[in-house]
Parts: structure tokens; C-alpha cells; sequence
């Protein structure tokens, strides 16, 4: 069994991202770079299930430019076993990815495709749900468990009300949530394994998908700042502040 | 004229709190507003539905395939009606999310999601990066899909409708899908999470799950809905649906009180648009502190139990 995964490069979460001077952007110019935390999770998914004898390929793919090479090899050094990079230097929204990385399933036909629920840096929450409606695969969103039977899939989904659980034949599309499992760190051996590791470049244009923005972003402000507000040294006056200044209780 | 459909969200008992949000949202775009309803029980929320006064049509698909949501079957419907709508909009719940981004792919449109301002028609606000930007996106589409962030617009007048209600048949379709096995949905007395006025929330602090429960005084005394940090949710403490934050859900309650949470900005992401924020935490240089109107530097397992007798 096949697994693909795309995996988006993204700001380090840890670092805040802030506008740039101009205000028509966010500045990443000195921001680490990493694969979106969600993706982690989806290569790890993939990874579990090759270990306990589920999967034999692990493919990941990532779409952008020449610098998403460090975010796939980091994969390749996790347990990815090879990698593809569909590159363009175009701005890329989720609908164009979907339509990129649909091309990636024909050709590589994988019996399941993982990705994260959504990137930290659009906060769009689209790719994965659009991709599979462009295949017409099953859509399972917000995994938080995934155990598979033979050729089904049963999903524990994260869902306003509770939880949920789906089931689907293969294949299928999955998107993680952040309980789905807690990744591993790539060991040093790995890293450097990784670096043999196959890397296929495509081209967006050899691929037949037209890249075209139809949202642009006109520009990027940091929210309104709260006013810092007071420590109160007891119980007693929190109560009575809330009670007669903020008047919320 | 520019027309807007709305889905409307609920659990085929109640309309969401949310769709009345989302309409508002709505409203902002054009008065050509109809909505869409897949549902197994028409009945139950004919009433409801019929009380927002600026609802035009509601499209009806009744059938007890919906009794749980499958993206795929919501979407066939969407598409059996889309033709005459310039907006699609529904709420960033995680029904939202599931489902508009599908609808989306399947009409060759760019959504926008988590939208909090309508600038014009085609110009919004929308937080990016965990909510430390706001950015603000002009669409050059000529039709649009929107998810909407309920806690930044109003509800909208339910003073009374006269929707006309169009019942659909099922459309035919040969949608993969995956099936409904089970759910485990939260059952509470308490006032839903996205739309109460008070919010008390636990983080790491709180230890363990036993000692969550010192929020359960606290939150009852001020009919509070109770929420987690996902530090607290990953330990166990409290369920998934409880997380507030980039990854759990937007709240903007009048009151939010976070105890034993430090303030990483991915649970900020989630609260930071509170009206009045309070937080207890032993460690004065907690980041939480910095959003706080009234932070309290003191042990939660003394805090609380002298709060709850206080209130
Ligand atoms: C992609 C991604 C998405 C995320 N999404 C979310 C999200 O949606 N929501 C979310 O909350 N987090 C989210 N996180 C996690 C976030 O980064 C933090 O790890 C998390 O919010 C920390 O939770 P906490 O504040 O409860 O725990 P901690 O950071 O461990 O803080 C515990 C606090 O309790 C205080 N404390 C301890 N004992 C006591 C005591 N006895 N009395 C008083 N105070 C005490 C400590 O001083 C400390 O400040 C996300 C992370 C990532 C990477
Ligand atoms: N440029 C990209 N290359 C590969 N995968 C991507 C890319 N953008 C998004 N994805 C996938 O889609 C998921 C959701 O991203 P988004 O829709 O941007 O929030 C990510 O976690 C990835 O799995």
C-alpha cells in the first residue's frame, strides 16, 4: 500500500510572524522555516502504519519553490521514502495546490493520501477537503484515529459536539487534528540517510496546472493591541472589580 | 441582484447559534438572502428558521441520510441549487469547514475562510498566522465562498420571516463517501461554549482531571460554559470539544477566565477577542497576563475554592 503525503512549509510555530513595514505582507525574512506541525503528524500517521506491516511506500510531496527541498528532506529523514517537489515561484492558494496535487495522485495512484487539517500560516482549512472533491475520493476530516481493516478505514474525527467516527473504503483522504499522535524527531543517522534519498523535481507547467491567484492580499496589519490591564492582589477586589468596574458578573 | 446563500447549521432539533451570525454576515453583502437546509426532520426547525426576518427562501432537502453529516451529501445538495448565487456562506465550525472548502473545489472557486470583516463585496478581513495578522483579501471572482468567524459579527433579527420553504428532491450523484459508524457527541447543562457569556477555562495547571472540577462551582455560579487549553486537553482533563484556540474553537464571551494557562498564542488565537479576560496563574511573567484586564498572581488550588465561595 501507498501512501502520499504533502507536506507545506511554514513559519516555525514558535515564532510570531509579524507585518512587514510596508504593511502588504507578513515579514519572513529572518523566520524559521518547518514543516506545518500538521503535516508531522500526517507523515507520522504514515510512518506508524508502515511499521506495523500496513504500508510499503511512503511518498511525500510538497508544492512551491526550490526552498520546500529542506521541508521534504526533513520528511525523507523522518521515514518518508521518496519525494516530490512541484515547484513554481508563484504565489499558491489551496485551490491551486488541490489541482497540482491531484495531478501527483494520477500519476502515483496511492491507495491513501494524508494531509494536515490545515496550514498555521493561511489558517485556510480547504486544501484537503477541495482535493478530494476533485478526485472523488472519501473525505474524512480532523482525524484524531485511523485503524485500518484490510482495504477499509476507520476515522475518529474532532468534531464541534464531541467526537465522531467515519469508515471508508480505500482509497481515501484523510486530514489530521493534533491528537491524531505526537510525532518523532529525526535521529542523525536519518537526517543523513535522507540526503540519498530520491527527490524528483516537477514543474506546476509540466504537471498542465495553471497557477492563477484570484484572491490577492491587499494588506497585513497586526490586530488591535488589548490594553494591558492590572494584577489585583486578592480574591476579594478580582471580585469586586469584576462585579463594579468591568460589570460582567 | 446579488444573491447569498446561507447554510443553515444545526442538529436536526435546533438552528445553531451560528447561523444567525452568518446571516448577519450576510446581510452585509447584498438582501437577496436564502438559505439552504439538509436535514432528516424538517419539522423541528421549520419554526426556528422561520423566525429570521431577513430570510427569503429556504431551500429544503429533507431525507434521513442526513440524520448524521456527510460532507459529500451536503455538497451534492449546495451544487443542486447553486446556479443563481453570487455568495456561499457558512459558519467556521468544524461543519463549516468540512464542508464548504468541498463545495468550493467542486465550483472552481478560492474560499475565503475565517472571515471577521466585510470591507465590501469583495474585500475581507480575516486573521492569518495563529491570529497574529490580520490580513485584509480582495477577490477578483465573480462568485465567492465564505466561512465566517461567528464571534466577530452580531446575530441577526429573528423578529419574524416569511421564508418560503421549497422542499428538493434528493439530487442523484455518484459521490464516493465514507459511512457513518458512531458519535460521541458532549452532553451538558451548560451553556454552549461558542455562544455563552462567560467562559471559565483550565489549562496544564489544573493537574488532573479531578482537580478540573474545581471549575464545575465556578462555572455553575456564573452560568459559565466551561473550556480547556490543549494542554489540558492532551492530558486528559477535559474532552476534545472544550479546546479553545487556533485549533479548537473561537470564543468572545463577555467573561473569560483562564486558570493554570500560560497564554501561548494559539490559545490566545481562540480568546483574545473576550471582552473581559481574567487570569489566575502562579507564574507572574506568564504571557497570559499581557492580554489580561485583571490577572491574579496567585496558587489555583487556593484561588479557586475562596473564588467560588466569594461569587
Ligand atoms: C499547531 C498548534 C496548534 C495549537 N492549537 C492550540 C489550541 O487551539 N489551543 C491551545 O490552548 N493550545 C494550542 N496549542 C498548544 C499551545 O502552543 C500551548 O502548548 C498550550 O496552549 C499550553 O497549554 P497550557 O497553557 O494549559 O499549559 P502550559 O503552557 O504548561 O501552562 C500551564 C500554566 O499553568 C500555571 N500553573 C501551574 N500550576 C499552577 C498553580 N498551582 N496555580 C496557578 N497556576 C499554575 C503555570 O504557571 C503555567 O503558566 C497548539 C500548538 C500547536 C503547535
Ligand atoms: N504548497 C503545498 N504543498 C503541499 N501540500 C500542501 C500545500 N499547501 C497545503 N498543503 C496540504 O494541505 C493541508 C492544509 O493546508 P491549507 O489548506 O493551506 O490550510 C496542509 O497541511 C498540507 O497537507
Amino acid at each position: 500500500m501507498k501512501i502520499l503525503i504533502p507536506i507545506k512549509r511554514v513559519n516555525d510555530y514558535n515564532v510570531k510572524v509579524r507585518p512587514n513595514q510596508a504593511n502588504t505582507d507578513v515579514d519572513l525574512s529572518n523566520v524559521k522555516m518547518a514543516v506545518n506541525p500538521f503535516c508531522e503528524i500526517a507523515l507520522e500517521e504514515a510512518i506508524r502504519l508502515k511499521e506495523g506491516g500496513n504500508a510499503t511506500e511512503i511518498i511525500a510531496v510538497s508544492v512551491g519553490d526550490e526552498k520546500n527541498q529542506e521541508q521534504l528532506r526533513t520528511a525523507l529523514a523522518l521515514g518518508a521514502d521518496r519525494a516530490i517537489l512541484v515547484k513554481t515561484d508563484k504565489a499558491l492558494q489551496p485551490l491551486d495546490v488541490s489541482k497540482v496535487l491531484v495531478k501527483v495522485y494520477e500519476k502515483e495512484s496511492p491507495n491513501l493520501v494524508i494531509m494536515g487539517k490545515v496550514g498555521i500560516d493561511g489558517d485556510h482549512n480547504q486544501t484537503g477537503q477541495m482535493f478530494s472533491a476533485l478526485t472523488n475520493l472519501p473525505q474524512i476530516t480532523f482525524a484524531s484515529k485511523v485503524e485500518l481493516n484490510g482495504n477499509d478505514v476507520e476515522v475518529t474525527r474532532e468534531i464541534d459536539g464531541g467526537l465522531e467516527t467515519l469508515s471508508s473504503s480505500l482509497p481515501a483522504v484523510i486530514t489530521t487534528d493534533l491528537r491524531l499522535n505526537e510525532p518523532r524527531y529525526a535521529s542523525l543517522p536519518n537526517i543523513m540517510k535522507a540526503k540519498r534519498k530520491p527527490l524528483e523535481e516537477l514543474t506546476v507547467e509540466e504537471l498542465g496546472v495553471e497557477v492563477k491567484p484570484t484572491v490577492t492580499t491587499l494588506k497585513v496589519e497586526s490586530p488591535p493591541e488589548r490594553e494591558e490591564g492590572v494584577k489585583v492582589e486578592n480574591v476579594d477586589v478580582l471580585v469586586e472589580k469584576l462585579k463594579n468596574e468591568a460589570k460582567v458578573i | 441582484m446579488t444573491k447569498i446563500l446561507v447554510l443553515a447549521e444545526h442538529d436536526n432539533n435546533s438552528l445553531s447559534g451560528a447561523t444567525l451570525s452568518v446571516t448577519k454576515a450576510a446581510e452585509m453583502l447584498g438582501d437577496e438572502i436564502d438559505l439552504i437546509c439538509t436535514t432528516s426532520n424538517i419539522s423541528n426547525l421549520e419554526a426556528e428558521i422561520s423566525t429570521l426576518t431577513s430570510v427569503k427562501k429556504v431551500h429544503v432537502f429533507e431525507d434521513k441520510i442526513f440524520e448524521n453529516e456527510i460532507a459529500e451529501n451536503t455538497v451534492d445538495c449546495l451544487i443542486a441549487v447553486s446556479d443563481d448565487y453570487d455568495y456561499f456562506l457558512a459558519s467556521s465550525s468544524t461543519s463549516g469547514k468540512n464542508i464548504m472548502p468541498r463545495f468550493a473545489g467542486l465550483m472552481d472557486i478560492q474560499q475565503i475562510s475565517e472571515v471577521i470583516e466585510v470591507v465590501d463585496g469583495s474585500t475581507f478581513k480575516k486573521p492569518i498566522y495563529a491570529g497574529a495578522c490580520i490580513a485584509t483579501v480582495k477577490t477578483e471572482q465573480s462568485r465567492n465562498v465564505l466561512t465566517i468567524r461567528t464571534t466577530s459579527f452580531d446575530k441577526t433579527s429573528t423578529d419574524g420571516g416569511s421564508a418560503e420553504f421549497v422542499k428538493h428532491d434528493l439530487p442523484a450523484n455518484n459521490t464516493n463517501k465514507p459511512t457513518f459508524v458512531k458519535n460521541e457527541l458532549t452532553v451538558s447543562d451548560r451553556p454552549e461554549l461558542t455562544s455563552a457569556d462567560i467562559v471559565v477555562s483550565g489549562g496544564r495547571g489544573m493537574q488532573n482531571s479531578d482537580n478540573f472540577k474545581l471549575l464545575e462551582g465556578i462555572a455553575t455560579k456564573l452560568n459559565a460554559a466551561i473550556g480547556a487549553s490543549r494542554a489540558a486537553v492532551d492530558s486528559g482533563f477535559a474532552p476534545n470539544d472544550y479546546q479553545v484556540g487556533q485549533t479548537g474553537k473561537s470564543v468572545a464571551p463577555n467573561l473569560y477566565v483562564a486558570v493554570g494557562i500560560s497564554g501561548a498564542i494559539q490559545h490566545l488565537a481562540g480568546m483574545k477577542d473576550s471582552k473581559t479576560i481574567v487570569a489566575i496563574n502562579k507564574d507572574e511573567e506568564a504571557p497570559i497576563f499581557k492580554v489580561a484586564d485583571y490577572g491574579l498572581v496567585a496558587d489555583l488550588f487556593e484561588a479557586l475554592p475562596e473564588l467560588e465561595s466569594k461569587l
